[in-house]
């Protein structure tokens, strides 16, 4: 079974609302388990300690569901129209995203691009460890035992899973993060998208396209 | 590996780059708000010193193996936060006994225990 499948299922029950008479979330609307109780008395132990505030967490959720693979996106868009930001990117990417309003926090940044002789894919074989500023939370199967096992023994039949066959000459590269050292792929630009926008440009980088298991979307 | 196999590879459980495994899983799930919780308590935990990304991995690592097949992955999360966060004296084990205690007699869905 994959990862993060379990405790999720919506079962069926008789409550609609919740004692304070709101509308349950779906997802509020499933058994209590042992681990969602702790998480509960955590946070409320929390709060009680004054260590924080249910204000903050809202807030960091809120920050969280904010960043998706939209701000990559942006950032690889503006690396294929900008030759000046492209050289700064891949010379510090930290700073670089940093100034487009992308924090990395105190971890690194490093961006590596694809060419025609070059192809980059990250993976973290230690845990999960993601560019959350650019792409949102990882996806599942970032996350699974197949990926973080095989993705640095046999890259070209991952990659063939993920429906990405290169030519036989084209070098694969593969980066493996830790928690301090993250990486974003830079997609090739694709043919025909001279004087696109970058707004345009922006739709055609897929999240894939960013961890190296797909290509930026062909016009 | 299984869980009764006292053979030592050099690598942890954790350290799965290179093993054998099979297909990628396409399934993906919708994170729900008690994960984002988590997630959002680790951020702001760390954020203010009461433990490292190091310490959440440590216990994270010192799980058995058995935890990545029998725990999802917020559910490891929350059991490293609440270790830490109990080692750097936040709260004690009495506390949260106690709190877990009151929170699963206020109802039987996460809904009805959680205080929003």
């Amino acid at each position: 079974m994959p990862i993060g499948s379990k405790g999720c299922q919506t079962m069926p029950h008789d409550h609609t609302h919740s004692p304070s008479g709101h509308p349950y979330r779906k997802d509020d609307d499933v058994p209590l388990n042992y681990w969602q109780t702790l998480e509960i008395a955590v946070r409320e132990l929390l709060i009680e300690k004054g260590v924080t505030t249910a204000t903050e967490i809202a807030a960091q959720i809120d920050a969280m569901d904010a960043r998706s693979p939209a701000n990559g996106a942006a950032v690889v868009a503006r690396a294929w129209s900008d030759p000046a930001f492209y050289d700064q990117l891949l010379a510090d990417a930290t700073t670089a995203t940093r100034d487009m309003g992308f924090d990395i926090g105190p971890m690194k940044l490093i961006a590596v691009a694809n060419t025609p002789q070059l192809h980059n894919i990250v993976v973290c074989t230690l845990c999960s460890c993601y560019p959350r500023n650019l792409l949102g939370l990882p996806p599942d199967w970032y996350k699974s035992r197949a990926y973080r096992a095989r993705t640095v023994k046999e890259p070209r039949k991952v990659l063939a899973e993920f429906g990405v066959t290169l030519p036989a000459g084209t070098q694969v590269r593969v980066h493996d993060s830790t928690a301090d050292m993250r990486y974003i792929v830079i997609p090739q630009r694709p043919a025909q998208t001279d004087g696109m926008s970058q707004q345009t440009l922006a739709q055609l980088v897929t999240r894939d396209s960013m961890i190296g298991t797909g290509l930026a979307k062909t016009v | 590996m299984t869980n009764d196999d006292t053979s030592f590879s050099g690598h942890r459980w954790h350290d799965m780059g290179g093993m054998t495994a099979g297909g990628i899983p396409t399934d993906q799930h919708d994170f729900s708000l008690w994960e984002k919780r988590v997630d959002a308590l680790m951020v702001l935990c760390s954020t203010k010193g009461h433990f490292t990304v190091d310490g959440l991995r440590r216990v994270l690592e010192d799980m058995p193996a058995s935890a990545f097949e029998d725990m999802t992955y917020y559910e490891r999360w929350i059991a490293s936060v609440n270790q830490n966060l109990i080692e750097s004296g936040v709260y004690t084990t009495a506390e949260l006994g106690a709190r877990m205690s009151e929170i699963s007699a206020r109802g039987d869905t996460y809904g009805e225990a959680a205080s929003d």
